[in-house]
């Protein structure tokens, strides 16, 4: 799955293509990587049928650049299009008052507005989505270390493989795995957790059983993005350029030390990105939290308590089948909010591998 | 690689065409042996023939399933097809005319019923209580089967007020259960539904001191344990210990139920104490005739009836644009509504089959639909 | 090693301390060279857990439901505790709506990355470019409300059929698409494309002829695992699709199951009543065959993602063509 993942940090291929040169090219990631700088050289991207031997006009040819420019076209246009019907759907809940959107609703809070209405939603979003991150990135970053510079070559590859299979299961498998097996198995661990950490306010107890918790919801999340953080962070530390990291071990060196001044250094950014990825995904997890999460709708930073989150995605899906025209309108705005993260995540994201591609490690 | 280049795209393609032809010798007929088997009397022949849609309620799913394989089989040519999208969106999809008839845990309500009286030409909705289904109380407490509760002992835990197994409350009436000290974990629906809906109506209606909320559809509390669907009420219940939550009765398998009080006497649910006070609540008044709902007597004292019940209607119109539909309508409603259609919905979902007397009423409405 | 000199040895004294110097850490160093290889090593087998939890938990609960006959019949005529009912339907739903999503966001996908790779110029291909990333953002259900309100405005809002959920699946699947065509265009060597062009080819028959066709296996794995990424989504056919218990082929018309709707509804569904002593009657069948169609989708999207790497090792560039 590996090659699925959006790449961010635009690398050289792992699997399907062979590894050409990934680490032996001294000048790789800095040109390889910029995401707008085409391969081709500047020359040859002229049109060449106008310096053909045809003098006449190519239709064939025009017509073909323009379905190219179109389909290209159409991507903004898709994006577009999302926003404007999202908008459109959500605007009888946007205009609405708040009366009118507690006396039409029956599961909207008593006179709240809609923005009231959305913000625990949103928190509640975000907080999973961040406690996912937490656990996520800290391992995601051993493994991919694991696979690029720890395991035996022969078989890095292979291992790396076997993390990426985590992507190939269903959001909604993980749904009934952290429901059946996984909760279960975590109770004990939130109670020790309450029990002995209970006076930092975030591990305020008791747990709650059986543990549909945010943070039982951000475990299985955590696994559900491992695989693209873990992939896109394996590629960024492969791309760390050779001649660092032998530097690096000819001053003496340990493997630790290489890899913490030579090879993290270099990735951080990528790291990063790939991290904002995650979150991304995360954000827009709609069945594993559907299932797991009992959902409340409050400002509550008690991890450990049932009751108190919710987020945008789960709470579509669940309200959906019930919901009234407005309700279906109120939980598309919520959508939108939705939406409107998403996007600035993403472009967070992009933001920090262009500003990667100017001041990268390999400068 | 001696493949030659086009070749290998021929042998993708091909590959998968392979196995599309290896997948393509399915069939719908799933219970095949068992219908040609098990119903010799299809011997008379169904002249009936064509497509019935149906959306609404998720709780008469099973039932729902049970009917239409049943109807089905004795009307090989027809086929119905029902989507649970949820009561809300089966009334909207049936006035709105997407469907031939819906399945809606509540009645229509007067703008409805104005849409209702255009969606049917000239005729009205027939709302039907086809789908009778008594809500259980479980519980996870360890070496406990069954508990004896008032109403207000319920309503105060579900309300959060009784917070531990070995309160006063609940010890005064189970003299002879020793009870754990342990708190109380209260499971809701998180979903708004029909089943929350009865439930709350319920214990406003019983208990109106210890339960001061409105009856919603939506739970009304918050800060518990709550779960998507009944499958998920009764997953949470289950995985919990000292959890207590409300779902459909078939659903409850072999978690511990509260007999409820009603009267003096404390009624374990059963479909026929659900069924008993049905038959004793009064029809809503200001309907049209063939709109059957019933207000449920919440507050009986009657003799073994368990008031703590979900009606289901089918929804309906007396009249349709095309001729086809109708009888298609009359047809599967008339199933339903036999005997033969309320002891299947019995066997597979654990419904209350209607009595003589309702059925006797529905009928007469199923006739008129045309 | 055996010189791990605890001492620091004085500056110059001679050739071999300072060898010694450089060759060895000292034992700090040493010790958290070995605890970071430990504790990344770690990282590894923690990430395992899930993973073999997850395919026990799924291969013992579903193994024993999946057979032939699970995998060929629909749920039509099926209920309550019967020991009967299978998965075709939704099988037939998954791939039609999936390969409807397919249809639609392939064309899409490959032209934008010719466009990108061969044409784009200026603003608008950065634009292309940043918004391709963005989107893949999307979250599932939002996919699924847009495609919902796109035909609930022509249609009316009970709208389901299988093509609303395609066009949800396929805003999933078009940046993917494009992301790795993209990646398999700019793969192809420069020398191909002035080949072309000397022999005067024009351009576009020079991007259909060497560029794609030299790209083809590429673009077939990027496909496939396009696929493998959005065959498992369940949000948004949800919302979108419906469910139904019978066979549907037409994605114009009518509700449709799909797999991972089903594993939902079915686990949904929960315990089935039975009477005491009813043979024909498995209070947990519903449950059960939730784990056994996911089980089979799982094997599909890794089936998907393993015909992906064959293709991709088939048509992987040889030397000295």
């Amino acid at each position: 799955m590996s090659s699925s993942t959006p790449r961010l940090v635009r690398t050289a291929q792992s699997d399907p293509v062979p590894p050409a040169a990934d680490r032996a090219d001294p000048t790789g990631p800095a040109d390889a990587a910029g995401p707008t700088t085409p391969r081709t050289t500047p020359n040859e991207n002229g049109d060449p049928g106008r310096t053909g031997t045809r003098a006449r006009p190519d239709v064939a040819g025009r017509l073909f650049a323009m379905t190219a420019t179109g389909a290209g076209a159409t991507i903004l246009v898709v994006l577009a299009a999302v926003a404007v019907f999202l908008v459109l759907r959500a605007w009888p809940a946007m205009t609405a008052s708040a009366e009118e959107l507690s006396e039409g609703i029956q599961w909207f809070p008593e006179g709240q507005t809609l923005l009231g209405f959305v913000g625990p939603l949103i928190f509640g979003t975000v907080l999973a989505a961040v406690i996912a991150l937490v656990i996520a990135v800290p391992l995601a970053v051993g493994i991919a270390l694991f696979t690029s510079h720890y395991a035996p070559r022969r078989i890095a590859s292979g291992l790396g493989y076997v993390v990426d299979l985590l992507a190939a299961i269903p959001s909604v498998v993980y749904g009934l795995w952290g429901v059946v097996w996984l909760a279960p198995r975590l109770y004990p661990v939130w109670t020790w957790l309450a029990d002995n950490l209970g006076w930092i306010p975030l591990f305020a107890g008791p747990a709650s059983q059986p543990p549909r918790t945010v943070m039982t919801v951000g475990v299985v999340l955590a696994v559900m993005i491992l695989p693209i953080i873990t992939a896109v962070s394996r590629e960024v530390f492969l791309q760390t350029p050779r001649l660092h990291e032998e530097a690096a071990l000819a001053l003496g060196a340990t493997r630790w030390e290489m890899v913490r001044m030579a090879v993290l250094p270099f990735g951080r950014s990528g790291l990063i990105s790939a991290s904002m990825l995650g979150l991304g995904r995360a954000l827009g997890e709609t069945m594993a939290v559907l299932m797991i999460l009992s959902p409340g709708f409050t400002y509550a930073f008690e991890l450990l308590q049932a009751g108190r989150h919710q987020t945008i995605a789960a709470n579509i899906a669940n309200q959906f089948p019930e919901a009234n025209p407005l309700g279906v309108s109120t939980l598309i705005a919520t959508g939108l909010a939705l939406f409107v993260i998403t996007l600035a995540v993403n472009m967070a994201a992009r933001w920090v591998v262009s500003r990667r591609k100017d001041f990268s490690g390999a400068n | 690689m001696k493949i030659d280049r086009l070749s290998r795209p021929a042998t993708v393609v091909a590959i998968g065409a392979l196995s599309l032809t290896l997948a393509a010798c399915g069939s719908d007929n799933a219970v095949g042996g068992a219908t040609a088997s098990g119903s010799p009397d299809t011997e008379e022949v169904s002249t009936l023939s064509g497509q019935l849609e149906g959306a609404g309620a998720s709780s008469q799913e099973s039932a729902m399933q049970a009917w239409i394989a049943g109807f089905q089989s004795s009307n090989p040519d027809v086929s119905v097809a029902y989507d649970p999208v949820g009561s809300g969106g089966g009334r909207t999809q049936f006035l709105e005319g997407g469907t031939q008839f819906a399945g809606s845990d509540a009645a229509l309500d007067e703008e409805e019923l104005a849409q209702a009286a255009e969606r049917c030409v000239s005729g009205e909705a027939a709302e039907l209580p086809l789908y009778i289904s008594p809500i259980a109380v479980i519980f996870s407490l360890e070496g406990i089967d069954s508990l004896n509760m008032s109403p207000a002992t319920i309503a105060g835990i579900f309300d959060q007020k009784i917070t531990t197994w070995n309160a006063p409350e609940i010890a005064a009436e189970n003299p002879d259960v020793e009870l754990p000290d342990q708190p109380i974990t209260p499971v809701n629906r998180s979903d708004e539904s029909g089943t929350t809906e009865n439930f709350t109506e319920y214990l406003s209606a019983t208990a109106p001191e210890a339960w001061p909320h409105e009856p919603s559809g939506d739970w009304p509390v918050s800060g518990g344990q709550s779960a998507q669907g009944t499958s998920g009420v009764v997953q949470t219940v289950t995985d919990g210990d000292g959890t207590i939550g409300y779902a459909d009765a078939s659903k409850a398998g072999s978690l511990g139920t509260v007999a409820v009080k009603v009267g003096e006497a404390y009624v374990p649910y059963s479909p026929e104490a659900a069924a008993a006070v049905v038959d004793a609540s009064p029809r809503a008044e200001g309907r049209p005739d063939s709109s059957l709902v019933v207000e449920l007597d919440r507050t009986t004292t009657a003799d073994g009836a368990y008031p703590l019940v979900l009606v289901s209607y089918s929804l309906a119109c007396t009249e349709y644009d095309d001729p086809a539909d109708a009888e298609l309508v009359k047809a599967f409603l008339g199933y339903v509504a036999s005997e033969e259609g309320q002891t299947a919905a019995a066997e597979a979902a654990g419904a209350a089959p209607i009595s003589d007397a309702l059925r006797a009423e529905v009928e007469a409405v199923v006739e008129s639909i045309a | 090693m055996a010189t791990a000199a605890p001492t620091t040895p004085a500056p110059g004294t001679g050739n071999a301390s300072t060898r010694a110097l450089l060759t060895t850490a000292d034992t700090r160093r040493r010790l958290t060279d070995r605890a970071m290889t430990v504790v990344v090593s770690l990282a590894f087998a923690i990430a395992l857990v899930p993973l073999i939890s997850l395919a026990w938990t799924v291969v013992s609960n579903g193994i024993g439901r999946l057979s032939p006959y699970f995998l060929t019949v629909s749920m039509r005529g099926v209920f309550g505790g019967m020991d009967a009912g299978g998965i075709y339907h939704a099988i037939v739903g998954t791939v039609l709506v999936t390969g409807a999503a397919a249809v639609i966001s392939v064309p899409i996908g490959i032209m934008a990355a010719v466009y990108l790779v061969e044409y784009g110029r200026g603003p608008l291909a950065r634009a292309v470019t940043f918004f391709v990333d963005v989107m893949t953002g999307i979250p599932s259900i939002v996919a699924g409300l847009f495609a919902y309100a796109l035909f609930a405005v022509f249609f009316g809002p009970g709208v389901r059929f299988g093509l609303v959920g395609a066009v949800a699946l396929s805003v999933l699947m078009i940046p993917v698409v494009v992301r790795s065509c993209e990646e398999m265009l700019r793969l192809v060597p420069n020398e191909l494309r002035e080949a072309s062009y000397a022999l005067g080819v024009p351009k576009w028959l020079t991007v259909v002829k060497v560029v794609l066709r030299t790209a083809v296996g590429g673009i077939v794995t990027g496909v496939m695992l396009a696929v493998a990424r959005v065959i498992g989504e369940t949000a948004p056919l949800l919302v979108t699709v419906g469910v139904i218990d019978s066979i549907n082929t037409n994605v114009f018309e009518g509700r449709m199951m799909t797999l991972p709707v089903y594993v939902f509804r079915q686990y949904a569904q929960g315990l089935v009543p039975c009477t005491e002593g009813a043979t024909d009657c498995i209070a947990t069948v519903n449950i059960d065959r939730a784990w056994a169609a996911a089980l089979t989708l799982i094997l599909i999207v890794m089936a998907l993602n393993l015909l992906a790497r064959l293709v991709a090792r088939w048509f992987a560039p040889k030397a000295g063509h």
